[in-house]
């Protein structure tokens, strides 16, 4: 605790001729929640997949652990789950089979059991043999949700992860997410949803206000 | 090719660009004029193609651009992804057209070649062959960069495209002249080695100078072309209004 | 390393196993593009069997080339690609692994289907083992080479006409020499040279192409 594990440095990003934020700066440690709040088109995406590493950062660097996570082989993705607008999931493939591919590729072993208890966790037990085409949004939403229990990651990046789920399903999320944040866990998320944290600290992060100014991170 | 480490910041390089531009551009049309004027009154006929082998300083000078060009748009384009610069990127679009614009001229002064060397328009000889399969890689360079919306991608996607056809130039290169020598079968006979080494010591000039002539307008059109991409593309900065309201000033 | 590779495979293998008429439809493109041929020039036979091993070559380009679009563009459209690029293995692996797959769907049944349309233009014995064995050495090379392509224009309108001006320039070299060692061997002449060249050439396709198209994901995909 203490230490910042996560540390963005002066990130610019841009999308197409549009500057969408400049010199922003932050760090964030083990057990806490990072907010990123802005209107429509403020880079709030661009943000987190810049961090992920999906979006190579017009300049600033975003570093893990103190290194600069381009230059890390695999460290930084081995602690990094992210999961953004598309569900990240084959349609012709069972919920249990997506879960497993990805397991496998973390190089994470696990059993079947296993990923059977993170469906039934999301109330999925009975779509377990079910291709996720037949399956409703928020239950889509939900299979990709039920990585989150299996990977063991350190780092979430969570975009807009409320959209398209039910009450009983947010509260569900919301438990997990907190879970994880008292466990030490990090979490960066985009919600308009309002988020209460009992244990952990929360961060939040403005985007788009006011041009460079204000971006730097608010306790 | 300049110093580009000093103006690798497309607002110093645009007034440099300006004026080596029109350096260039002065240069180029006064080595054309004497170029010509060298290609058709000065040197002499040749003893075995007549007159018609005039067309040589043009089509030779364009041949020798159309590759050459793709080499520095691929080095610019290396430059862009190593380095991240924007401008390597620029440099390397604005450099495609004016090189398809020679491996056209190339193939177009082959044809016009070949009907009376050749006796038909177009024959499958290695070096024309290669020469259209350049401009194949030129359109897909284009292609690919007007096809993509963000200039960023675009620049570094075509970017990728040029380093991947610059590795496969002497791959397909040396399989077409393969593939030439294994079907020369029929009685075409190459005539343009025999002209390069029967070159009298005024067509070697001529020839140099038309090279230099293409190569400057090269270096001219492009400059300028780069010159409106970084307009284009910096619109939103504060340098290029403080220009632009300048000039209207 | 090898079981992300191998599960990378079977995953695409699964997926193309549930969509059995795209794998069905490039081998039948292939079969249509051949038959094409002699209804255009006429049955003359001893010109259809000059010219066999170049129609069976082309076609096989154009079918492979028409598979490509379905390389990346589906996993990039659901976000399955970008959980892809996610993952701790080297995005390198993760081509190969879905290259290897493509050539498994989409070339393997040309090189299988090869021996009979060869039949169908007059192409005998140690011809016909030739041509499979010049598709088996270069189709490999076209979907490591496609690839490149696939990934460049991932996401742009129009992106299977686009690839395919990209990626056949790329093409020339596998067909000079593919057919090639079909023509020599029948004149009698020795295809050992065209067949080191090819197996060259699909070496260096193997150890860059990779690195190239994982390069381009990385670009397309932001």
């Amino acid at each position: 605790m203490g230490k910042a594990l996560l540390e963005i440095k002066g990130l610019e990003c841009v999308r197409g001729d549009n500057q969408l934020f400049s010199e922003l700066s932050f760090s964030l440690e083990g057990g806490s929640l990072l907010h990123v709040h802005g209107p429509n088109g403020s880079g709030k995406t661009t943000l987190l997949r810049a961090i992920a590493g999906l979006v190579l950062p017009e300049n600033g660097e975003i570093c893990w652990n103190g290194e600069a996570t381009g230059r890390q082989e695999d460290d930084f993705n081995r602690e990094l789950l992210y999961l953004g607008h598309h569900y990240g999931l084959k349609f012709e493939l069972t919920g249990y089979e997506n879960l497993k591919v990805f397991a496998n590729l973390s190089g994470a072993e696990i059993s079947e059991h296993e990923v059977e208890a993170a469906l039934t966790r999301f109330g999925l037990a009975h779509c377990v043999e079910l291709p996720v085409k037949v399956l409703s949004q928020g239950q889509k939403r939900r299979v990709a949700l039920a990585r989150l229990l299996l990977q063991r990651s350190k780092l979430w990046i969570l975009d807009e992860p409320f959209v398209a789920l039910d009450v009983a399903a947010v509260e569900l999320l919301l438990g997990v997410i907190k879970a994880h944040v008292g466990d030490g866990g990090m979490v960066i998320l985009t919600t308009h949803q309002e988020v209460a944290m009992d244990a952990g600290k929360l961060q939040h992060l403005h985007l788009g206000e006011k041009p460079a100014a204000s971006m730097a991170a608010q306790r | 090719m300049f110093n580009l480490f000093k103006y690798s910041s497309p607002a110093s390089f645009y007034p440099l660009a300006g004026r080596l531009a029109v350096g260039f551009g002065i240069a180029s049309v006064m080595l054309l004029v004497i170029g010509l004027y060298m290609s058709f009154f000065v040197a002499p006929t040749d003893y075995k193609q007549g007159e018609g082998y005039r067309i040589m300083f043009i089509h030779v000078p364009a041949a020798w651009m159309s590759m050459w060009i793709y080499v520095v748009m691929a080095c610019f384009a290396a430059a862009g992804m190593i380095w991240n610069t924007r401008l390597s990127s620029m440099m390397a679009s604005s450099l495609a057209p004016t090189g398809a614009m020679f491996t056209f001229i190339a193939l177009w002064t082959g044809a016009l070649w070949g009907k009376p060397m050749w006796g038909a328009w177009w024959v499958w000889d290695a070096r024309l062959t290669s020469e259209l399969i350049l401009l194949f890689l030129y359109v897909g360079f284009m292609a690919l960069e007007s096809a993509i919306d963000d200039p960023r991608r675009a620049a570094r996607a075509s970017g990728l495209l040029a380093l991947v056809g610059v590795v496969n130039v002497p791959i397909i290169y040396y399989s077409v002249q393969w593939w030439n020598t294994l079907h020369q079968g029929s009685s075409i006979k190459v005539v343009s080695g025999g002209i390069e080494t029967s070159m009298s010591e005024i067509m070697v000039w001529t020839l140099l100078v038309m090279t230099f002539a293409c190569w400057f307008y090269a270096v001219a059109v492009s400059l300028s072309r780069v010159r409106s991409t970084i307009l284009e593309r910096e619109s939103g900065t504060a340098w290029v209004k403080t220009l632009l309201t300048g000039d209207k000033a | 390393m090898l079981s992300a590779l191998r599960c990378i495979v079977m995953r695409d293998l699964t997926l193309a196993m549930r969509h059995r008429s795209d794998v069905l439809t490039t081998v039948f493109f292939f079969i249509i593009v051949v038959s094409l041929f002699p209804l255009g020039v006429g049955p003359d036979a001893a010109l259809l069997k000059e010219m066999a091993a170049g129609v069976v070559w082309v076609a096989a380009l154009l079918a492979s080339m028409l598979s490509l679009t379905r390389l990346f563009a589906d996993d990039y459209n659901d976000g399955t690609l970008e959980q892809l690029m996610l993952v701790p293995q080297p995005l390198v692996l993760i081509v190969l692994g879905k290259v290897l797959a493509h050539w498994i769907i989409s070339g393997l049944p040309l090189v299988l289907m090869s021996p009979l349309l060869g039949l169908q233009f007059g192409l005998e014995g140690d011809e016909l083992i030739m041509l499979m064995l010049t598709l088996l050495i270069g189709t490999p090379v076209l979907s490591l080479l496609g690839a490149i392509g696939a990934a460049l224009t991932l996401g742009l309108r129009g992106g299977g006409v686009l690839v395919s001006l990209l990626v056949l320039p790329l093409y020339i070299p596998v067909l000079i020499f593919g057919a090639g060692a079909v023509t020599a061997s029948a004149a009698g002449m020795g295809a050992d040279g065209h067949l080191s060249l090819m197996g060259a050439i699909l070496l260096l396709a193997l150890v860059l192409a990779p690195w190239a198209s994982a390069a381009a994901l990385r670009i397309s995909v932001e």
